[in-house]
């Protein structure tokens, strides 16, 4: 038989576990909105963006390489990973890790053996698991979640594409989750540089006839980096968005296995509560009929 | 003539105005009615755009405007605050 004190100290603690738990859930939801905001304020101006990129390179006459877009031989790789700062949301950034340390291994197995790999972590879970294994790790940047705005952001761009431009690097990968909705994450590598092919040209119809200032090349030259941030960005938001969701999910199930295990407890303690109650009741009256007897 | 300033982390300005004067990398110019189409790169520099025959005016550190059909749209990275 359990003993009831236990029991009560066990129902206690579980309950207040529960509390917490819905309690971080709520805080999740709450981030969760703002991070979707984020997101939704974002969009428009990368829609923009994008349109005018693409009327730009329309009116241009044959292909501009961007130096961008250089390929060079792969010799020297930065992977970006972007996990988040503060764990208790499932599989998230376990997740982000793997995928990033999948991509290192399949792709830059050689470069990670020459020494010419290195990690820029976003997020001080990333940053602690890479350098905790020994990566060359670029930790500079991995608090941005700490305050998170477009500069901070743009900060990472500009290293990252400035290294790129003076050799540091030849490729940078980048490895996130990418927002679909609450429950669901999506893991995402992609090639962050050089930039893949620019434009996809097919039916862009453009009836208007532009006055470039100062000239098509230079608007293009300058929309590029732009973009790039852009691109940044959006992984971190999307990354940002995918960790609240996460915690949500994880914090609901935390609290419905919180209510099931109290329910046990509950009628564990009503239990062996009736049991005490009847014993205490059958030596009552055993020990009033001995009286009553002699 | 529709202006909107937009920049990635709100959308400053949507609205209805007479005219607006931008910063561009080729020097300042200013967009009237019937503007025609334009793709510019800007300076940093002010931005002033009258709406309601009130003057308003911001500083943004260099962006993109595009001017169509009397529908004006500005990118800036950052407004540096009116």
């Amino acid at each position: 038989m359990a003993n009831l004190k236990e029991v009560r100290t066990r129902i206690q603690s579980v309950k207040s576990t529960q509390q917490i738990t819905k309690a971080m859930k709520m805080v999740a939801a709450s981030k969760l909105r703002k991070a979707q905001d984020a997101i939704l304020q974002m969009r428009p101006y990368a829609k923009k963006l994008h349109g005018i990129l693409q009327n730009a390179s329309a009116n241009l006459d044959g292909e501009q390489k961007s130096k961008y877009s250089v390929e060079r031989s792969v010799e020297k790789v930065l992977v970006i990973v972007i996990t988040s700062d503060k764990g208790l949301c499932g599989a998230f950034n376990t997740n982000a890790i793997k995928e990033g340390l999948k991509v290192i291994q399949e792709k830059y197995d050689e470069q990670e053996r020459n020494n010419q790999l290195w990690v820029l972590p976003l997020g001080k879970k990333s940053f602690e698991f890479f350098s905790k294994k020994g990566y060359q790790v670029i930790d500079d940047f991995y608090g941005i979640y700490a305050d998170l705005s477009y500069e901070k952001a743009m900060e990472v761009a500009e290293y990252v594409m400035k290294a790129f431009l003076n050799g540091t690097y030849d490729k940078v990968e980048l490895v996130y989750n990418e927002f679909k909705n609450v429950a669901t994450q999506i893991l995402c590598a992609e090639q962050f540089l050089p930039l893949s092919a620019v434009e996809q040209k097919e039916d862009v119809v453009v009836t208007t006839d532009y006055i470039f200032e100062p000239s098509v090349e230079s608007i293009i030259k300058e929309m590029i980096p732009r973009t790039l941030k852009i691109q940044l960005y959006k992984a971190i938001l999307e990354s940002n968005a995918s960790e609240h969701g996460a915690r949500m999910t994880a914090m609901s199930q935390a609290t419905d296995n919180a209510g099931e295990l109290l329910n046990d407890l509950r009628l564990v303690y009503n239990r062996s509560r009736q049991a005490a109650i009847t014993t205490e009741i059958l030596e009552i009256v055993g020990g009033a009929e001995a009286l009553s007897n002699g | 003539m529709q202006l909107e300033i937009i920049t990635p982390d709100k959308t400053v300005f949507e609205g209805e105005v007479e005219s607006a004067t931008f910063p561009g990398s080729k020097g300042t110019f200013q967009v009237l009615k019937n503007h025609a189409a334009i793709i510019s790169s800007l300076d940093k520099g002010k931005v002033v755009y009258v709406s309601n025959k009130k003057k308003y005016e911001i500083t943004v550190n260099g962006g993109i405007v595009e001017v169509v059909k009397n529908k004006i749209v500005l990118l800036a990275e950052k407004i540096i605050e009116a």
